[in-house]
């Protein structure tokens, strides 16, 4: 048994996986050139380093290594995707498409572009967590631009229908921009075949090192950008900065092993997955947020009615799982994904997200589904909102009394 | 979220879960809160002929500091009068259990509690009038 807490936190981060880690040492103390030196071997051999590995992201998602702009992380390429493509095409109209569900990168982009000056429409989704596609024809305007919508979500695991949305785009010769970072290595993606004109990557959530990430830029039809770093012109102009070679080692090292592992990895994982569901369903009163079969095989989010949320991240601190995402877990917010996808406060608040990854057992597995449930029912037992349900009263129906009220007015006191 | 021991004492051992018959003329019972709230505290008291709480029971839906709060005032109520009973003060409750600012709402849910009760078992009782002298704004 490995020790606790156990990681089912992979959507989050990931480990760096040991052989990218070995992989990148070397470009740290003695390949330790600018990859920008073009006069000594010093600079020739990080470079080398530097144009390998974008060779290895490029064959994971089979594009041109040309179109592989490095970029310090996901967060780093929505931002060029979007301010780039907003800024330069803004001769031809200034409104912004994206989904509530997005990533916050995405998000508070579309934000800060709509305080500037553009408009934006925030589709909601289907209570499955899948954009609605008529709704999002109905959306576009003879003004419309750029649109963002990602790949895979990073709480709820759905898989958005990239192809279709792509080619209305393509038609009406919209931007199409697609946040991937939690789809590589976890679903195919062909470039070749998707209609998308920018698409991006990050490392840590594939086993690479947190702090780099990439931006397809598609070349055909071509895709221009106004540069978000300026200094330089590396990057062919759309990212200034020196690049930090180990780091491009070790994202191209950790998406050669996804290319080569992804299909084996997938069929385990799903097994894995399908095992904690059905341990977790036998359970009265458990939702699944999301669909189940538009998912990546890794993810499982699922609310637990009649326990207060707090409570049940308490519960399972031997487990490494978060409440929504990362980014909101260290708020009391519920999860704004669950509530775009109709889930009341409640429900979104009691909600757990598991995922799955490389080096999860089928123990690590079976120990969640056992304090899991044991800890669900304990709360419960706890509760006076499950007795109410197993005695058939409806809880929305009730008037509940507030605090101080109770005192002052005896005939409103719930016997 | 840093919990105090006594916190996490009373959510891993919680004290006098459970129901009484809400009908019975010696039960009291208060249930206060709001599940949108993030908090719903049931609270019954069995009340003696002699007017001391002889048992309390507890139900709470809530994080562990509402938990705690409730069931420690379970603990609490055994064996006080009435009146020793509403002279708990949300501050008792808070101190004991090194409840963080943030958390101290919990502690006032769980004497509103203790009054519901006592209101309720004082209405069936017929001794309602003696149940608002204490009845000032907790702090």
């Amino acid at each position: 048994m490995k020790q606790l807490p156990i990681y089912l936190d992979y959507s989050a981060t990931t480990p760096v996986d040991v052989r990218v880690a070995e992989k990148m040492i070397p470009y740290l103390t003695t390949l330790f050139g600018n990859p920008a030196s073009r006069s000594h071997s010093f600079g020739w051999d990080a470079e080398k380093g530097v144009e390998t590995a974008r060779q290895q992201v490029a064959a994971l998602v089979n594009c041109d290594p040309k179109e592989i702009i490095w970029t310090s992380g996901a967060t780093e390429s929505n931002n060029l995707a979007i301010k780039g493509a907003a800024n330069f095409y803004s001769g031809n109209g200034k409104h912004l498409i994206t989904v509530k569900t997005e990533h916050k990168a995405v998000l508070d982009t579309v934000r800060e572009l709509e305080r500037q000056g553009f408009s934006a429409t925030y589709l909601s989704p289907l209570e499955n967590g899948l954009v609605d596609i008529e709704a999002f024809k109905a959306a576009i305007r003879p003004d419309t631009i750029v649109v963002s919508v990602m790949l895979v979500n990073n709480e709820i695991g759905v898989i958005q229908d990239i192809v279709t949305l792509g080619n209305i785009c393509r038609e009406k010769g919209i931007i199409f921009h697609v946040d991937a970072a939690q789809a590589t290595g976890k679903v195919e993606i062909d470039l070749q075949k998707l209609p998308v004109d920018l698409m991006s990557f990050s490392a840590h959530k594939t086993y690479g090192p947190k702090g780099i990430g990439a931006l397809y830029v598609c070349r055909k039809p071509r895709v221009r950008l106004e540069a978000q770093m300026h200094g330089g012109g590396h990057e062919r102009g759309f990212r200034s900065g020196t690049l930090p070679t180990h780091q491009i080692v070790g994202m191209g090292e950790a998406f050669k092993i996804a290319r080569e592992e992804m299909a084996k990895e997938n069929a385990r994982i799903r097994a894995l997955r399908d095992r904690l569901w059905a341990g977790l369903s036998d359970m009265e009163e458990v939702y699944l947020n999301g669909d189940l079969d538009q998912r990546v095989p890794h993810n499982l989010n699922v609310s637990f009615n009649y326990v207060e949320g707090e409570s049940l991240m308490m519960a399972v601190k031997d487990l490494a799982v978060s409440s929504g995402s990362a980014c909101t877990s260290s708020s009391l917010e519920p999860s704004y994904v669950l509530k775009a996808i109709g889930r009341d406060d409640e429900l979104a608040h009691s909600s757990i997200r598991f995922s799955i990854g490389r080096y999860t057992t089928e123990e690590d597995v079976d120990f969640a589904v056992s304090l899991i449930k044991d800890k669900v029912t304990k709360l419960r037992e706890l509760s006076p909102l499950w007795d109410m349900f197993k005695s058939g009263i409806d809880i929305s129906s009730v008037n509940w009394v507030h605090g101080t009220e109770s005192h002052r007015d005896p005939e409103k006191v719930a016997a | 979220m840093a919990y105090s021991d006594k916190v996490l004492d009373h959510y891993e051992n919680p004290r006098n879960v459970g129901s009484f018959n809400a009908e019975d003329e010696d039960v009291g019972t208060g249930m206060v809160g709001a599940p949108a709230c993030g908090d719903v505290m049931k609270l019954q008291i069995k009340v003696g002929e002699n007017g001391i709480i002889e048992d309390a029971k507890f139900k709470t839906y809530g994080c562990g500091s509402a938990i705690a709060s409730s069931s420690l005032v379970t603990e609490m109520l055994k064996g006080k009068s009435l009146d020793q009973a509403l002279e708990i003060k949300n501050t008792n409750i808070a101190e004991e259990l090194a409840l963080p600012p943030v958390k101290i709402h919990c502690s006032v849910l769980a004497e509103d509690a203790i009054r519901a009760a006592i209101s309720d078992y004082r209405s069936k009782n017929g001794t309602q009038a003696e149940g608002y002298e204490a009845c000032k704004s907790a702090a």
